[in-house]
């Protein structure tokens, strides 16, 4: 019965979020006070439904009821009940009911704090968002219902959750990761708001940009996890592997990191308005990609779901449904979103533009590199071609050293135009800073002329002496450097925290690939193995019981310089339930390097076979990203996303779309 | 497909179509002597760069599956052997085809991908170009005109009349003294 | 449509889309065999029923004949060897074996109890010959002219309908070609 509460609860939020997508719009279309007014108590009802049916899911996993046959397929009586909660996004319609549920948190949040918006403005963006729900509860009701019983004969027990999902990653990596993505719903909903009602200002931009980046900031901590948690979870010591599973996330992240830029210039200098909304418009068909190519199998990934060409089929019939509306209703209005002043050949915009121009071309080649199997196959007649990481690093990562390489200057040059004796007294010396230190500490450190290196740490440390040189600069003329560093707004801080944590990702990642090192070896309890500065004994196997697995678990005696360093453990588990055999590293993590083992198997005479690493700088990815989101969230919290307070008649926007703010004064 | 026993019940559970797949959770270690530390460099490289032609989306170095480990183990003979990375890539092209070649081969039907991110940053930069030059050529937009739509190519903006009332610096200014002014009854215009 | 440029976005979507649809209904996971109309590999193994001796493609059928490759730890095997079993009692074609990673004892066994449709069963122990077919896992059928010429794959199970609807027409097609 309870189940059933569930499903009716869904079926609810799928009936409410109808009405929300079209009364409040309508009310809009006719500035009917009482119709527009409905959404936001809508919303709300939406929300509460998908949450009571969240909770039914969660309920019936921590009950054990095997009657359900999504719980029947990712949980198993022995499993820890903190998995038994969080296996409900363990598979693809409970983990659909959570994405949902969370597009209903967002849909709260913009309710909640929308206060100083236009009450046409917010009927629009939530009926927007209405209708995206109507589309995932539709979805859910019609192909993928996670309350469906297996009835009359349930299993008495569950097949388990797969057990590489078994980690604690796996907690807090789908809730960041889909929140993140599904946060960029609102920006679209913005965007599409400001087409319908031709309405695209400054304002806008300020009520647009913190919802852009708390999406924006969200993804990349959800991203940073999954790569993370594959790091250590899949035991080679991989942090990104190109999957096409993996890249949509990046491509949303990369065009929300385009269209964060770009709404900077459409906030603070009335330009770039119309790319902005195409952004938006892309970034959240770039998400709405990503769910398409999990859940339909369109593409062989390690991380699909199981594939359902039905499901496949509905998916792709939404997204076209509405980003090919929304990119006509873009052709159809964006001649109306005009430009409010120009700007030189040489200033902040044209940086800000070659960001944008490198950030999209990324994005684009790796939406090319991702679906060019597809296209060959179909082209060829069933021709199978792979396209992997070879060829994303050849296409990406000069991408990302030339936008490195503008990082350091955009922020120094100046709106509208910036003089080149600007830039000279600003970066002149920066530039011979980097590039000197960046050759001559390598070089003296490897006793060699290591050109990866060098190409890393000049541009790492050009990016980093100019934000320092920036910041002298501002604070040059206060009384002391604390009250400088205080005057600065929190929005230039957000910014230089998220680019020093993009360097440090960036520079992170080279280094690891060209530092890392690995010895697959085969040891007798008490042999050793030496790799780099490490001596790595083995000391054998013992027996141990998890809650749902058994394990042989191996201890790696690590010294250095004939020292004892630490102990690793590493483990080879089999979960009962399922019979998977899993592994289960040995880490010891430091900022300046990981060591890494990882226990392969028992071969004769019983010795073990194992692989230790050694991985210089791997855990600056991670680190680097954290410092990208809270650069993200930090921008925020500036005080003048809550200050600005508009209050204005509907009228005057409706009278005149896309007014600029000189037309208006006049 | 059914390939080996131990993934017997994933399989199984694939086949009703209720799994996630995260596959290859086994950490794979292949003991091998090699003669050089280039030797083993060259296995790694070469491992990491063929696709395992059985699994889901996994190079032959991360694979649990067993043809995954037998190509490894071939690859470690032709290295043994003194085989070029050439000669290793044409054995593994004639038995599996271009599909276990992480690098596809550059040929007339990959001339696209090769290079179509070349061409996507070329014409991004024209069109750039274009922007900026029009923005910078028009008068108007140094002293702080409205240019009509600097982002697209449209010349239904050359029709408008441009809007020309306030410079950039004046409405910066006013933009500052304004959010000095949260409750301030003239914001209703700097919205605009 | 006078901003013609403007619909160059909703353009490049429908195109993706047409693609991606399309996608939907493409097979990405079998992989087509790249051995088709090229001589079967050469070998030197050993059989299941004659002992030491090794077998060269010499020994093979100077006719059209089967290649199947399976194991005993190969559960779609048991699922098509009645089908083969039975093309063995009506004389359709001959069928040979490649008992692919497998251990002898365990693969005499299987035959014994599930039948052995196999005129002639050649080792293939640590997969070696395999990786020279392409092969990728039991089971998969390839169908070799007389000339020695592989002609046809079919990988995975083979099933009654496979069998009358790709298996057999290929047959009657490699013989046909064979008297022209």
């Amino acid at each position: 019965m309870i189940p059933e509460l569930g499903n009716f609860a869904l079926i609810l939020a799928f009936c409410l979020s109808v009405l929300l997508g079209f009364i409040p719009m309508i009310g809009a279309a006719r500035n009917n006070v009482l119709w527009m007014s409905l959404a936001r108590p809508l919303t709300v009802g939406v929300f509460v439904f998908l949450s009571i049916s969240l909770f039914v899911l969660g309920y019936s996993f921590v009950a054990d009821d095997f009657s359900v046959q999504f719980v029947a397929s990712h949980s198993n009586t022995m499993l820890p009940i903190y998995y038994k909660i969080t296996a409900v996004w363990g598979g693809h319609e409970g983990s659909f009911l959570f994405w949902t549920w969370m597009l209903g948190g967002w849909m709260l949040a913009v309710c909640i704090f929308s206060k100083a918006m236009p009450d046409e403005f917010v009927a629009r963006v939530l009926a927007i968002m209405g209708l995206i729900c109507v589309g995932y509860t539709l979805f859910m009701l019609a192909t993928s219902n996670p309350f469906d019983r297996v009835l009359p004969f349930p299993p008495a027990d569950g097949a388990d959750l797969n057990a590489a999902l078994q980690d604690f990653a796996f907690i807090i990596h789908p809730p960041s990761l889909y929140m993140g993505y599904v946060g960029f719903s609102v920006v679209f909903a913005f965007a599409i708001a400001a087409l319908i009602s031709g309405r695209l200002d400054a304002a806008w931009a300020r009520w647009c940009r913190p919802w852009a980046n708390a999406a924006w900031a969200i993804l990349t901590l959800g991203l940073s996890l999954g790569s993370w948690w594959a790091y250590y979870e899949l035991g080679w010591g991989g942090w990104w592997a190109w999957d096409p599973v993996e890249n949509p996330p990046l491509i949303t992240w990369l065009l929300g990191a385009a269209m964060i830029h770009s709404l900077a210039a459409t906030e603070k200098r009335g330009v770039f308005k119309s790319w902005t909304v195409l952004l938006a418009i892309m970034a959240f068909a770039s998400s709405l990609l990503g769910t398409f190519i999990t859940r339909s199998g369109l593409l062989t990934s390690v991380h699909a779901f199981a594939t359902d060409p039905t499901r496949g089929v509905y998916i792709l019939g939404f997204l076209a449904l509405i980003i090919g509306g929304s990119l006509i209703l873009y052709a159809v209005r964006a001649p109306q979103l005009k430009s409010e002043f120009g700007f030189g050949s040489f200033s902040r915009e044209v940086f800000l533009l070659a960001n944008n121009l490198i950030l999209v071309v990324a994005s684009a080649a790796i939406l090319l590199g991702t679906l060019y199997p597809m296209v060959y196959q179909a082209m060829s007649g069933g021709d199978l071609i792979s396209v992997g990481p070879p060829f994303f690093n050849t296409i990406f990562v000069p991408l990302m050293g030339i936008l490195v390489v503008l990082m350091a200057i955009g922020p120094i040059s100046r709106w509208k135009r910036t003089s080149f004796a600007h830039l000279r007294a600003q970066l002149g010396k920066v530039a011979i800073a980097a590039v000197s230190l960046g050759v001559v500490i390598p070089v003296l450190l490897t006793m060699d002329v290591p050109f990866g290196t060098i190409g890393t740490a000049v541009l790492a440390l050009w990016v980093i002496f100019s934000m320092a040189s920036d910041i002298k600069t501002k604070i040059a003329n206060k009384s002391s450097v604390v009250s400088g560093l205080r005057s600065l707004p929190v929005s230039y801080w957000g910014m230089t925290l998220a680019h020093f944590g993009f360097v440090m990702t960036m520079a992170g990642a080279c280094l690891t690939s060209i530092y890392s090192i690995e010895r697959s070896v085969l040891l007798q309890a008490g042999q050793s193995a030496e790799l780099g500065r490490y001596t790595f004994r083995f000391e054998g196997t013992r027996y141990v019981e998890g809650p749902n697995f058994i394990a042989d678990e191996a201890t790696i005696v690590v010294s250095r310089g004939g020292e004892f360093y630490k102990n690793l453990y590493p483990q080879k588990r089999l979960y009962v339930a399922s019979g998977t055999p899993t592994s289960q590293m040995g880490i010891d993590g430091r900022f300046l390097r990981d060591l890494f083992t990882t226990l392969g198997d028992q071969r004769e005479n019983g010795a073990w076979s194992m692989t230790v690493y050694v991985k210089p700088f791997v855990r600056w990815i991670w680190i680097g990203t954290i410092f990208i989101a809270f650069g993200g969230i930090l921008a925020v919290t500036d005080k003048r996303y809550r200050q600005f307070k508009v209050k204005q008649s509907e009228k005057v926007a409706r009278d005149n779309p896309g007014t600029t703010l000189a037309g208006e004064i006049v | 497909m059914i390939r080996r026993p131990q993934t017997l019940l994933l399989s199984l559970l694939l086949m009703t179509g209720l799994l996630f797949l995260v596959s290859p959770v086994q950490a794979q270690v292949d003991v091998y002597e090699f003669e050089t530390t280039a030797q083993e460099q060259r296995f790694r490289q070469l491992s990491n760069e063929f696709r395992c032609p059985m699994c889901q989306n996994a190079n032959l170095t991360s694979s649990p599956g067993g043809v995954a480990a037998d190509l490894r183990r071939e690859i470690y003979r032709m290295i043994l052997e003194g085989q070029t990375d050439a000669e290793i890539e044409q054995f593994m092209l004639s038995r599996y085809g271009d599909f276990v070649l992480y690098r596809p081969r550059l040929t007339l039907q990959t001339v696209l991908l090769w290079f179509g991110p070349l061409l996507f940053l070329l014409l991004g930069a024209w069109v750039a170009w274009n922007i900026i030059r029009r923005s910078a050529e028009n008068p108007a937009s140094a002293s702080g005109i409205s240019a009509s739509d600097t982002e697209d190519e449209n010349n239904s903006g050359k029709d408008h009349a441009p809007a020309v009332v306030i410079s950039s610096e004046e409405r910066e200014r006013l933009n500052r003294l304004l959010s000095d002014m949260p409750s301030a009854p003239t914001s209703d215009n700097t919205g605009r | 449509m006078k901003n013609f440029k403007l619909y160059i976005p909703v353009a490049v979507f429908a195109v993706l889309a047409v693609f991606m649809w399309q996608g939907l209904f493409l097979d990405t996971r079998t992989l087509p065999s790249v051995l088709i109309d090229r001589p079967l590999p050469e070998f030197e193994l050993r059989s299941l029923e004659m002992g030491d001796r090794l077998l060269t493609t010499a020994d093979l059928p100077d006719e059209p004949f089967i290649l199947n490759i399976w194991g005993s730890y190969c559960l779609p095997c048991l699922q098509e060897n009645p089908i083969f079993m039975s093309a063995k009692e009506r004389g359709i074609i001959p069928i040979i074996g490649l008992n692919y990673k497998d251990r002898d004892d365990a693969a005499r066994n299987w035959l014994d109890i599930n039948g052995n449709p196999f005129d002639l069963n050649i080792i293939d122990d640590n997969g070696r010959y395999g990786i020279d077919l392409g092969v990728y896992g039991a089971p998969e059928t390839f169908l070799v002219d007389a000339n020695g010429v592989i002609r046809f794959k079919h990988i995975g199970v083979i099933n009654y309908r496979i069998w009358e609807d790709e298996i057999m027409p290929a047959i009657a097609a490699i013989r046909a070609g064979g008297n022209s």
